[in-house]
């Protein structure tokens, strides 16, 4: 019994700690704010991206020098915490500069300097798809496939954390933007075509052998118990194999495959790629979520295919699923904080590259990836092919109804390079209309900064 | 020296006495355990003794940490004080009963002190209370070995405890008002005590008394339906903590007492029946539980407490903040109900554990004790003192951390609460009493049984009809 005691307490102190000192509610290290400073929040290239500047009267403010380009993702230290300032809050207000220089510091009475968070974001890349997005509501995640760095998130609508507390009031009751919510992590949108990627993954999975004799007659629509598909602006793409349906983002073809595939595969396609499930990562994220099951009607067979239907997912998931397509079926642990360092730049803890599971047979990432290709060469994705890197992706006209009102949100999510791919993109552009027209060059201009600089 | 170099230094000196503190709670439980394997007395008597210098030198330099951190001049009039109780107790015991157990007292006066150090640091007019309270309670303490050992028709007054209990518990119940949902206090002449602290101790001495002399079917029956109406009692005050304290008690020694594995097996399944009832009668009950699944659902309301409690003991990490460094205040009813998590802030884990493994010494201490009473009422009321102290731990301890709902109990000795204190403290001397007829039972029982046989003996008048 008493040894129960000392099991759970150790238990807690070993397994919980993190967890709960980064609690958002969790203010008992801002009361050690009063001998450590705040330390910095910088990227790998020293780029400072967060640090608190100590005026002549020894008064503490934070200053965010690039405003509201790392707004959601680096967060905000007053009013409460959000972003990297509440993860990483305990680590930022603890030093590990050595005990010597503590106490000298100390004995002079002055504060010590707490350690740096080093992020693996790019500066450069994440300044490009912030204004690539524009003036669209909604979030651009980029990340490398064969890590799992997260190099660029970026939501908006944004606020500037420098002034967030003269802001806060309005901010908060401004409940129709909802900008202090991190989109890329935390927003819910349905997946539209980009959720083909999964759909023809449970058709693979049904047809293993005799997947390429798929062959569909696309009339431009398709019905069944009185629920009518079309294709995206009445298209008709005539006679098509699964490659050329997949690179066409055929509504009608993929209904088909909907109504004839087992339930039960492509509920286990999308859980196996973390559906209904949280994320291998401590970001603070919404879970996606799928819930097409064996007592689905017909209809919502056919708009759960095509990615509509009561799916809902987040840009970050559909970065790592991408992600996970290009790196051979291996899904990799995001992450954003690659280190921590003592103010004066000594190695605290890194953090590693790791694998959280294979998810896909090298054979269905091939594949995947060959309709991927596809949809850039001959598909929707035509704008990114020929710019000196080769890439593969797919896009989404996610269309929503709110309020009666109806919209379509804008998706593209791909990767380049195709052999070695070394960057995957994730873009969702709110009311941005068709994938190819807004998501797909947000996108272009991310590769081209990250090729060309 | 400016003032800002003053600090410094102080906060330097804190953080040594800080490892410091840690590193003699370490020894000294260390030692309340490798003393049992200590062979000759005087072996013994050097362990015990570095014992007692450990206890000292860690509250030294906790009063000293708290001292520099706060220079009120009253703290140190205060360590005065407490060093002088301390040393008398300690002296006392040992001069009155030679042949106490020397490992309970040294336990005993280190739980009073981590409580001292610990209501200082929280509440500096609290803990003068307490330790008056302590004061007085050590004075009537120290008369009551020497009753245990005298007075044998302790072992025959069963109803009188029966009806004493049954009536201070239905007298709270009726009469106490209602302080957070849970009745508990009532308030005599300006003096405000819960009974149900002292009706634990008469409420083993009764089912003792019930269940030493036989245990035929009848008896059984007879036990548990009684004991079933304190419980209920208590349960009516919404006293789950205590409720549950007294039912798990009266199963270890009805387990005992028969030695009848399905007895205990059906008061479990009873107890589970009952636990689930609870849960669906009481909404209170039902809050408990759902803030122990997620204490983080109701953040602002229900889950306060146990939330900040978890923070606490989070920031507090293996070697704690230091004294005076964290924020303990910060979880409601600190003293009463999470005295262990401050601790665990403010002191650490490694002395969290080392407080569990003292509280586990203090346990093994009472069974050995009561393995070697041969009288059965004696050895019942051993066994059930020490398995409600250790119940006790485990539910305000486990609480705290998590590990199970929060009944709200303190922890014995440390946590404040009078009339707790003022209840442990009997409970310790009366298994210093205990301890001391097991060794007169010996010697009795040794080379003169002629001579036993003529004397009525509290052997004989434990196996009378």
């Amino acid at each position: 019994m008493f040894l129960l005691l000392i099991g759970y307490l150790v238990y807690i102190n070993v397994f919980k700690a993190d967890e709960l000192r980064s609690n958002p509610n969790n203010t008992k290290k801002d009361s050690s704010s009063s001998n450590i400073i705040r330390g910095s929040i910088v990227t790998e290239d020293g780029v400072v991206l967060a640090t608190t500047n100590i005026d002549g009267d020894g008064r503490e403010t934070r200053s965010y020098p690039y405003e509201n380009i790392f707004a959601h993702v680096i967060g905000y230290a007053s009013n409460g915490k959000s972003g990297l300032e509440a993860e990483e809050n305990y680590e930022l207000l603890t030093s590990h500069s050595s005990l010597l220089s503590q106490l000298r510091k100390n004995d002079d009475g002055e504060k010590v300097q707490g350690d740096s968070v080093v992020v693996t974001l790019d500066s450069r890349l994440q300044q490009t798809a912030y204004y690539a997005l524009g003036s669209y509501r909604g979030a651009v995640v980029a990340m490398e496939p064969d890590t799992g760095k997260i190099l660029a998130m970026v939501s908006k609508p944004d606020f500037n954390p420098n002034t967030i507390s003269q802001e806060w009031e309005s901010m908060v009751s401004d409940d129709s933007s909802s900008a202090l919510l991190n989109r890329a992590t935390q927003g819910l949108y349905p997946p539209g075509s980009t959720f083909k990627m999964i759909t023809s993954l449970a058709y693979l999975r049904e047809h293993p052998s005799d997947y390429d004799q798929f062959s569909w007659d696309c009339q431009g629509s398709l019905t069944q118990n009185e629920v009518t598909i079309t294709c995206y602006n009445g298209e008709w793409h005539g006679q098509e194999s699964l490659r050329s349906a997949f690179a066409n983002s055929c509504n009608t073809a993929f209904a088909g495959i909907g109504l004839e595939l087992d339930n039960k595969i492509l509920r286990k396609a999308a859980e196996d790629f973390l559906f209904n499930s949280s994320l291998p990562t401590g970001m603070p994220h919404s879970r996606s979520i799928f819930s097409l099951d064996k007592d689905s009607s017909v209809g919502e067979q056919m708009t759960t295919a095509i990615g509509q239907g009561d799916t809902l997912v987040t840009p970050l998931h559909m970065a790592l699923i991408t992600s996970t397509i290009a790196n051979g079926g291996v899904m990799m642990r995001p992450y954003y904080v690659d280190h921590i360092e003592t103010y004066d730049g000594d190695m605290v803890t890194q953090n590693d590259p790791s694998v959280y599971k294979k998810i896909l047979t090298p054979d269905e990432a091939g594949v995947l990836t060959a309709y991927m290709e596809s949809t850039v060469s001959s598909g929707t994705a035509y704008a990114l092919y020929g710019n000196g890197y080769s890439c593969a992706g797919k896009t989404g006209s996610a269309e929503y109804t709110r309020d009666g009102v109806t919209g379509t949100h804008s998706w593209f999510c791909g990767f380049a390079d195709v052999e070695e791919p070394d960057i995957v993109v994730a873009v969702i552009a709110e009311d941005g209309g068709t994938g190819s027209s807004t998501a797909v060059p947000i996108a272009k201009q991310i590769f081209d900064a990250y090729y060309y600089g | 020296m400016s003032l800002s170099n003053l600090t410094g230094l102080v906060h330097t000196l804190t953080t040594a006495a800080q490892y410091l503190i840690i590193a003699l709670m370490l020894v000294y439980t260390i030692q309340s355990y490798t003393v049992f394997r200590r062979s000759g007395p005087e072996a013994r008597e050097r362990v015990f003794l570095r014992q007692n210098l450990s206890m000292f030198a860690i509250h030294f330099l906790a009063f000293a940490s708290m001292f520099l951190n706060t220079m009120q001049f009253d703290i140190l009039i205060f360590y005065g004080a407490q060093v002088i109780y301390l040393l008398f107790t300690l002296v006392l015991f040992r001069n009155l009963y030679p042949r106490a157990s020397r490992s309970l007292i040294n336990n005993m006066c280190m739980l009073e002190t981590v409580g001292f150090i610990m209501l200082t640091r929280l509440s500096y007019d609290l803990s003068i209370r307490q330790f008056q309270i302590a004061c007085a309670g050590t004075a009537i303490a120290v008369l009551i070995p020497f009753i245990v050992r005298k007075l044998h028709v302790l072992t025959r007054m069963t109803w009188a405890y029966v009806f004493v209990g049954i009536g201070l518990l239905g007298l709270v119940m009726v009469a106490a008002r209602s302080t957070n949902g849970a009745k508990l206090a009532i308030t005599v002449a300006g003096f405000s005590f819960q009974p149900s602290e002292f009706v634990k101790i008469i409420f083993v001495f009764a089912v003792a008394g019930l269940l030493s002399e036989e245990h035929s079917f009848r008896r059984v029956v007879i036990a548990t339906v009684l004991a079933a109406v304190h419980v209920l009692i208590l349960v009516r005050s919404t006293d789950l903590g205590s409720a549950l304290i007294f039912f798990l008690a009266y199963l270890v020694m009805l387990f005992v007492a028969t030695r009848n594995p399905y007895l205990v097996l059906m008061g479990i399944l009873a107890g589970a029946a009952a636990a689930v009832a609870a849960y669906f009668l009481f909404a209170h009950v039902r809050v408990r539980v759902q803030i122990w699944q997620d204490p983080f659902k109701d953040y602002t309301g229900t889950g306060y407490q146990i939330c900040q409690s978890l923070f606490a003991i989070v920031a507090g990490g293996w070697v704690g903040t230091g004294l005076g460094q964290g924020s303990p205040g910060a979880i409601p009813y600190v003293q009463e109900d999470f005295m262990f998590s401050a601790i665990l802030e403010e002191l650490g884990g490694i002395f969290g554990i080392c407080l569990i493994l003292v509280c586990m010494s203090v346990f093994i201490m009472v069974v050995n004790v009561a393995m070697q009473l041969r009288n059965r009422f004696y050895r019942l009321a051993a066994i059930g003192l020490g398995s409600m102290y250790a119940i006790q731990v485990f539910l305000t301890i486990g609480g705290g951390i998590k590990l199970i709902p929060m009944t709200g109990v303190t922890l014995p000795l440390v946590s404040y609460g009078g009339s707790s204190v003022l209840s442990t403290l009997a409970m310790f001397a009366i298994v210093q009493g205990l301890y001391m007829l097991r060794s007169d039972e010996v010697r009795e029982n040794a080379p003169e049984k002629r001579f036993i046989q003529q004397r009525p003996g509290p052997d004989q008048t434990g196996r009378a009809q």
